[in-house]
């Protein structure tokens, strides 16, 4: 329910953050001596707070999907969060993306690479399917050598049995 | 950094004028076999060699105790501790008195005396004596090297020991490539290095800024080729050990390749390249350049290493469903699946002998470094951990090293040797973490 709770609550806010922009934080949001156009909105540019931020995409759109052992293929909930990667993609065209493919430590060095890659790819062609450029999309597999979790049982596996969406900015796609 | 090994010679000078006696006893040589059923290691005597120059004391004693380091590590042999001698080396040329070393038992005598000639450099000589039957085994032999390599000369006087005790070739004045790993799981610094077979002289080839993975040796041991992600992705390069020069050795972008391996003629090289979610193995002539496909479909193929006559390839596939071994023709074309046990296989590697392949094993939450004939069968687990992985075959084929990573967040990997009968295992002496180690030729 977790997963439902926050892909409607984002979708929301995706729906809203092109007009409203809320003053969420009242009158000190702005007091932090950031200057230019966000003063007034409230909205530091580039903190989570900016729908338009990649601190925004992994924090509040989720950056992150996971996969079951030895597996590559996309779970509902996952497709959940790609979808809105996929919008907060097409939002923000400016960006570019990175898909990070990874495994967790039960497998070889080079299985979990070429596993990486196959997830990896899932969720490239969702995103492309829901009508990401596929320009804008790279992807890498690091197998098993950047765990986020190190505890050798099945809840910190599950953690690194994933895919990362990183975003960066791009040169005028 | 590789100034060691650029000028490192080694001169075999061969048979010592005027010290080689007959050895025309009707007799059989004096000899260990290595069987499944040797578990009696046979005992020998290493006395101190004899500093033949004043200022070559100190060489003399360490050499020695290589000698018998390499000799004892292989489980093998048992030295008989130097308290338990009754007399002494006092000179290289003086007649060996056979009954005091009959007395502590011991079968096999080395004598040894080590001086630093005129340009600095050492000389060791040595002759190996059957103490039961009172005969030199073999001729004595002298080998020379600048100061910074004696360490090369302990192992070369060692590889004949073994050779002659047990009639195989001998591992010893080999060297191998690895990944030396520092820091927790989750920021994981790797480098590759090199070192002596036992761990000794380690030399970094690569800083830590980028991810490496997997070197492997050229037949001949000059270059290595491993997986790095120093241009954003991971690519095989290629490097030099003797400048240290390292550079992709294939340009494609935007593609992933990995798992390299040279042919055994040093001339093609092997690997797996990632397109979209399909990886496949590839082939390329180093010198034209040209690449040819050797696998097709969607599963995925890693992991290929050749046959030493160079004419097959084994690699894993999990185009059944899991992963599992296979052999193919070198230039592709169908595939015969070897690995029929429980659980997965993958990482083969084809024996220097060329009759059976190493493999890991993962199987009910255990991974097993095993060897199994190239057909499949006699199927032979060698270890068992919580995750062993990366076979590789001591020049000789009789030994297998490995990586061991051990269990939880303070999990740490390190290397291991283990002999093929399964008996020996030890840990590898390493300033750091080690892992994926490649065992280069005998020098």
């Amino acid at each position: 329910m977790t997963h439902m709770t926050k892909a409607i609550l984002l979708i929301a806010a995706l729906a809203m953050s092109a007009c409203t922009n809320a003053d969420r934080f009242g009158d000190g949001a702005g007091a932090g001596g950031d200057a230019g156009a966000a003063v007034g909105t409230g909205i530091i540019p580039g903190s989570a707070n900016d729908p338009t931020s990649p601190a925004y995409f992994s924090q509040t759109v989720g950056d992150r999907i996971f996969f079951a052992v030895d597996q590559s293929t996309l779970s509902p909930e996952a497709r959940l969060t790609l979808d809105a990667q996929a919008q907060w993609l097409l939002t923000n065209s400016d960006f570019l993306a990175v898909i990070e493919g990874h495994a967790d430590e039960q497998g070889t060095r080079e299985y979990n690479i070429a596993l990486g890659a196959r997830r990896a790819n899932a969720v490239m062609e969702y995103l492309t399917s829901r009508g990401v450029p596929a320009s804008r999309l790279k992807f890498i597999s690091y197998g098993k050598e950047r765990p986020v979790e190190i505890c050798s049982v099945e809840s910190c596996y599950a953690k690194n049995r994933r895919s990362v969406t990183v975003i960066s900015m791009g040169s005028g796609v | 950094m590789m100034r060691r090994l650029a000028s490192l010679l080694i001169a075999v000078l061969a048979l010592i004028g005027g010290l080689a006696p007959l050895a025309v006893m009707a007799q059989e040589p004096l000899r260990i076999e290595i069987t499944e059923g040797v578990v009696e290691p046979m005992p020998y005597a290493i006395p101190a060699f004899v500093a033949e120059t004043p200022d070559a004391g100190q060489l003399a004693a360490e050499l020695s105790r290589v000698v018998a380091e390499d000799l004892t590590g292989t489980g093998l042999f048992r030295e008989i501790p130097r308290d338990a001698h009754i007399s002494t080396i006092a000179s290289f040329g003086a007649p060996v008195p056979f009954a005091d070393w009959k007395a502590i038992n011991a079968q096999a005598l080395i004598t040894g005396a080590v001086s630093l000639d005129g340009a600095g450099r050492v000389v060791v000589k040595f002759r190996l004596w059957d103490v039961f039957a009172g005969v030199e085994l073999g001729d004595g032999m002298q080998f020379t090297a600048t100061q910074d390599g004696w360490r090369r000369l302990a192992h070369k006087v060692a590889d004949q020991v073994y050779a002659r005790l047990t009639g195989e070739s001998p591992y010893f004045d080999s060297r191998v490539v690895f990944v030396s790993e520092t820091g927790p799981k989750n920021a994981r610094a790797k480098r590759l290095a090199i070192m002596d077979y036992d761990g000794a002289n380690v030399q970094y080839l690569t800083g830590s800024d980028a991810i490496v993975l997997a070197p492997r040796f050229s037949p001949n041991g000059e270059r290595v080729l491993y997986t790095s992600y120093a241009t954003g992705t991971p690519r095989v390069h290629v490097l030099n050990v003797g400048d240290v020069q390292s550079r992709v050795f294939q340009a494609d972008q935007g593609v992933m390749s990995f798992a390299p391996r040279f042919s055994p003629d040093g001339r093609t090289v092997i690997y797996s390249l990632t397109n979209g979610s399909n990886t496949d193995i590839w082939a390329m002539d180093i010198a034209s350049g040209a690449v040819r496909q050797l696998t097709f479909g969607p599963s995925i193929e890693t992991a290929p290493s050749y046959s030493p006559d160079g004419r097959q390839i084994v690699f894993e596939s999990d185009r059944s469903g899991t992963q599992q071994l296979y052999i193919m023709p070198a230039q592709g074309g169908e595939a015969t699946r070897i690995s029929f046990g429980d659980g997965r296989y993958g990482t083969p590697v084809w024996s220097p002998r060329g009759d059976q392949v190493a493999f890991t094993k993962q199987n009910a939450g255990r991974f097993h470094i095993g060897v199994m004939r190239t057909d499949g069968s006699e199927e032979r687990l060698l270890t068992a951990s919580f995750l062993d992985e990366s076979p590789t075959w001591a020049p000789n084929g009789r030994v297998i090293m490995f990586s061991r990573e051990t269990q939880g967040a303070q999990g740490a990997s390190a290397l291991y040797s283990v002999d093929i009968s399964g008996r020996n295992l030890k840990r590898v002496r390493t300033p750091a973490g080690g892992s994926d180690p490649s065992w280069g030729p005998l020098q």
